[in-house]
């Protein structure tokens, strides 16, 4: 099976200690670790794990800059055989629906079965993977926490809110955005990263892709974010500050008091 | 002297000369062991090289100690004077018993000088070895079998029980050691009913009981008795030796060079090929030990000698707590595969199966905290950590970590640290110092100072562990040392990134801090963290680096020439009873014991005392670095464990040398609900409450 998998760089959470600019735009990313998102390290897993049963081969496909290119590599060491990097000063600032349309095109390059995301990103909208199905025209299932392969078709089992599960059948080709915890994901070290330091990864620009800049990009983005902040504290709301040790104390004391906890 | 029996040599059966028996069963017997230790040499031959063949010097005096001194068997008492007994007599019959077969040919025969005077000697001692031994084999046989020691059962993940191979073994040799005496008795008693002048029988002996039981037998009897014993000896002789290299006897033979190529660097890890050196590794196809062909000799050597003594698992903190590691088995299960695989009758099977999830289950390779328990206590020097981080190099490879270690992994990757904390953060916790003294921050070029202090992760960026930052600050600063950090230049030593497999990541952060201590221009490095210490000194492998002290190390020096003091506990602490709990990566790994200690006790007053389990015998308390993240199956934590251990001892306060102890022990003691009851502290927080005073 011929596995597409898309994949974004993001700032790890893990890694980072994440602050509003002073123009209260965006965070602040001088000092931030890059690293593939999550879900769709979980998404890659699954692709490699399919095709060392099923046979085939996963390929990682990102929009992004020149920095991106490491997360292709990462996800290369994970055991993905090819690479795509996505990349043109027109694509910067495009909302969704343009990351949907320049997928859209790479998946039109190629020759895949199956199409997957991660279920969302670090911006959360969760968005990219519908609007490509739709695009594409293919049958979507979301938050996929189960895969078995069949003939022509999958079988996916989907998370549902409240810890219950799906199960459908879908057609092939077809898109699934990816739940965490589908799987256990490989750890990759620096040795397995430095075996594909040299693997040649193509680079595709809007010409490449056959898209027309104007269509994709800041300009013909539909969502523009206008501001970003962190709420102001609510009623009833109360910080807690001091040491970590302070800070539980504080809280188990409120929980006590409040009736949470005996 | 002249005999009144017919020798074996001269001696027919059934009209056929028993001499020649005497020549065939040597014989045979030699083709058939020769042919037996081929087959068991032919894996060492085959497996991966392991450079051993360096000291002499050192490896013979190991050779003395730990295999003719018997160093390490009293650490357990019985089992271990038993062993001495067994051991020496051994030793000592060796050369009657090959008297004894060539004597079968020749009935005269005598090794040179034991015609002499020193035969006499020699002939007595040996009566009284064979009695001795005799006893200890009864004594031995009891124990397995009445009182049936814990270390040496078989638990049901095990399948194999060798049980009947200790015990077929001690029939054997209280068979060899009655079947010498009666021939000896017998001839002697045959001696004395003629009236001929005796061979002199050593008092209370096996083979003087047996003469004064026999003197009233007829002639027939002790003729009898005299040419079976010797036949019977001569074959369980054989056939015992034939037995050796079939099942944990086999450390009778392969002892002696266990030891010799026994360890002699402490506290490293082997590089991952011998004969590659750390900038080639990029060369290499594979990393660590993934099927069995990726063994060293060394490593097979080990599986062939382990004795199935136990004494490696009883002091193993992991197999302790229930966790799905016995160092026993590592080795049991390493020889049963080698005897499967590379069969003495039958063809080898050089399979590549990946033994990480067959052989050794993955739980198993990661429940190890490296703690070196194991290895201290083998009497016959076999290794253990050096496997566990080959067989997790091999999965660390393959991808294959837990998912609890990737996240710690990829931060000390982009980060340098474990919890994936700002590099630029990792001189925060000098900030609260300021008020009192400068820390010098060795970032930019040209920054220089006398002493490298080298934090380490834990220390630099813990909430908990940055007071024991804070009291090594201080504790220089008050002994009037020039000292610097490297601020964000240091990365993580590694001790634990090398030894959880992840090799490469470990090469990037030994050459960061490699080179930012060679930048800072420091004369000495201090370190209050054991596993920086540890890596620093024994893995970085550097000879461009100054020394590294462990402060308790720098504190002992500066108590002992009086330039730091130490005052009285005070009233509070003059009720404390403290009791100090071994690091392992202070003590066993760098046998850095008193120096701890004689700080503690330069505090005046100070009331201390040892827990039964200290110094080499240390418990560990979970393990350090990476292992905080790991999430073990086990039924109750070490460290929980190790502060009951303190209680019983009567202990109030736990001192340490190392922010994982403190944190491990810490965290146990609210676990095990003794908060307010019991407390930990470090070393470095203990002095300074006692500092100046």
């Amino acid at each position: 099976m011929e596995i597409l998998v898309c994949a974004k760089r993001v700032p790890d959470t893990a890694e980072n200690e994440i602050e509003i600019n002073s123009a209260g735009n965006d965070i602040k990313r001088d000092d931030l670790v890059y690293s593939v998102n999550e879900w769709d390290n979980y998404a890659v897993e699954e692709a490699i794990q399919i095709v060392e049963k099923h046979g085939g081969s996963v390929t990682v496909v990102t929009v992004g800059d020149d920095e991106s290119e490491e997360i292709l590599r990462r996800e290369m060491a994970m055991g993905a055989e090819n690479g795509i990097l996505l990349t043109d000063e027109a694509f910067e600032g495009s909302d969704g629906k343009g990351i949907a349309a320049l997928l859209k095109a790479a998946v039109e390059k190629g020759n895949y079965d199956l199409i997957m995301t991660g279920a969302q990103a670090d911006e959360g909208y969760a968005q990219v993977g519908g609007m490509l199905a739709a695009m594409l025209d293919y049958p979507y299932a979301s938050l996929v926490n189960k895969i078995e392969v069949g003939d022509g078709k999958l079988t996916v089992g989907r998370e549902i809110e409240g810890g219950n599960i799906e199960i459908n059948e879908i057609e092939l080709p077809c898109v699934l955005s990816i739940q965490t915890g589908i799987n256990e994901p490989r750890y990759v070290g620096i040795r397995g990263i430095r075996k594909v330091a040299s693997v040649n990864i193509p680079a595709m620009g809007a010409s490449d892709l056959g898209i027309d800049p104007a269509s994709v990009g800041a300009d013909a983005a539909g969502v523009k974010r206008i501001d970003y902040f962190v709420p102001e504290m609510g009623e009833g709301a109360q910080m807690l500050e001091g040491s970590d040790d302070e800070i539980l104390e504080k809280l188990i004391e409120l929980l006590k008091s409040k009736g949470g906890i005996k | 002297m002249e005999h009144a029996l017919i020798s074996p040599a001269a001696y027919a059966i059934f009209g056929i000369p028993a001499v020649i028996f005497s020549i065939i069963i040597p014989i045979a017997a030699a083709a058939l062991f020769a042919y037996i230790i081929a087959k068991r040499l032919a894996p060492l031959v085959m497996a991966r090289p392991d450079y051993r063949f360096d000291r002499p010097g050192r490896r013979v005096f190991n050779v003395i100690k730990f295999w003719l001194g018997q160093w390490k068997h009293p650490r357990y008492m019985v089992a271990g004077v038993i062993h001495i007994v067994i051991f020496f007599g051994f030793i000592i019959l060796s050369i009657r018993s090959a008297e004894m077969v060539i004597k079968g040919i020749s009935e005269g025969f005598v090794f040179p000088g034991l015609n002499t005077w020193a035969g006499d000697i020699y002939y007595a001692l040996k009566d009284y070895a064979a009695t001795a031994v005799f006893i200890a084999v009864v004594a031995a046989f009891v124990r397995r079998v009445f009182f049936k020691p814990e270390r040496y059962t078989y638990p049901e993940s095990y399948p194999r029980n060798h049980t009947w191979e200790a015990l077929l073994v001690l029939g054997f040799i209280a068979i060899l050691m009655v079947a010498e005496s009666l021939y000896e008795g017998a001839a002697v008693a045959a001696q004395v009913q003629a009236g001929l002048e005796s061979d002199f029988l050593a008092p209370a002996t096996l083979a003087w009981f047996f003469k004064v039981l026999m003197l009233d037998s007829a002639n027939s009897t002790l003729q009898g008795a005299h040419i079976i014993s010797y036949f019977v000896h001569d074959i369980v002789f054989f056939t015992f030796l034939c037995f050796l290299p079939l099942g944990k006897h086999f450390h009778v033979l392969t002892s002696i060079f266990n030891v010799y190529f026994m360890r002699l660097d402490k506290g490293n890890i082997r590089p991952v090929r011998y004969g590659v050196g750390d900038e080639a590794l990029d060369t290499l196809e594979t990393f660590g030990v993934k099927t069995y062909q990726d063994f060293t000799w060394k490593d097979i050597l080990d599986f062939y000698t382990c004795a199935d003594c136990g004494r490696c698992s009883d002091n193993c903190p992991a197999n302790a707590v229930g966790r799905p590691l016995s160092p026993r088995f590592i080795s049991l299960k390493g020889r049963d595969y080698t005897f499967d695989h590379f069969p003495v009758f039958g063809d080898f099977l050089k399979t590549d199966e990946n033994i990480a999830g067959t052989v050794y289950s993955e739980d198993e390779i990661w429940s190890c905290t490296t703690c070196g328990a194991c290895e201290r206590e083998c009497p016959i020097g076999n290794e253990y950590i050096n496997k566990i981080v080959d067989m997790r190099r091999a999965m660390v490879e393959d991808g294959n970590v837990p998912q609890s270690l990737q996240k710690p992994l990829q931060c000390l990757e982009k980060r340098g640290n474990p919890y994936g904390k700002m590099e630029k953060k990792r001189a925060d916790w000098t900030r609260e110092l300021a008020e009192e003294f400068e820390v010098k921050v060795l970032e930019k070029k040209g920054g220089s100072a006398d002493t490298l202090y080298f934090v380490d992760s834990v220390s630099a960026y813990d909430e908990r562990m940055q007071s024991v930052a804070r009291a090594t600050a201080r504790i220089l600063n008050f002994a009037g040392i020039d000292f610097g950090v490297l601020g964000k230049n240091e990365k993580d030593s590694g001790n634990e990134v090398r030894r959880f497999g992840e090799e490469m990541l470990y090469q990037e952060l030994k050459d960061q801090n490699i080179e930012a201590i060679l930048n800072s221009g420091a004369a000495g490095i201090v370190t209050a963290d054991p596993h920086a210490y540890n890596v620093i000194k024994n893995d970085y492998n550097s000879g461009d680096l100054p020394p590294i002290e462990h402060i308790s190390q720098f504190l002992c020096r500066n108590i002992k020439n009086g330039k730091i003091r130490l005052g009285g506990p005070g009233e509070e602490a003059g009720q404390k009873v403290y009791t100090y709990h071994d690091p392992c990566y202070l003590g066993r790994h760098n046998d850095i014991y008193d120096q701890p200690r004689d700080v503690i006790d330069a505090i005046t007053g100070v009331n201390r005392v040892e827990m039964a389990r200290s110094r080499d015998r240390s418990f560990c308390c979970g393990g350090g670095g990476l292992m905080l993240f790991y999430e073990a199956r086990e039924d109750e934590r070490m460290g929980v464990r190790r502060v009951k251990m303190a209680r019983e001892a009567g202990a109030n306060v736990i001192v340490t040398a190392c922010p994982f102890c403190l944190a491990n022990i810490e965290d146990a003691i609210k676990v095990a609900g003794l908060e307010g009851e019991m407390e930990a502290i470090d070393l470095c927080e203990l002095v300074v409450q006692h500092i100046g005073s």
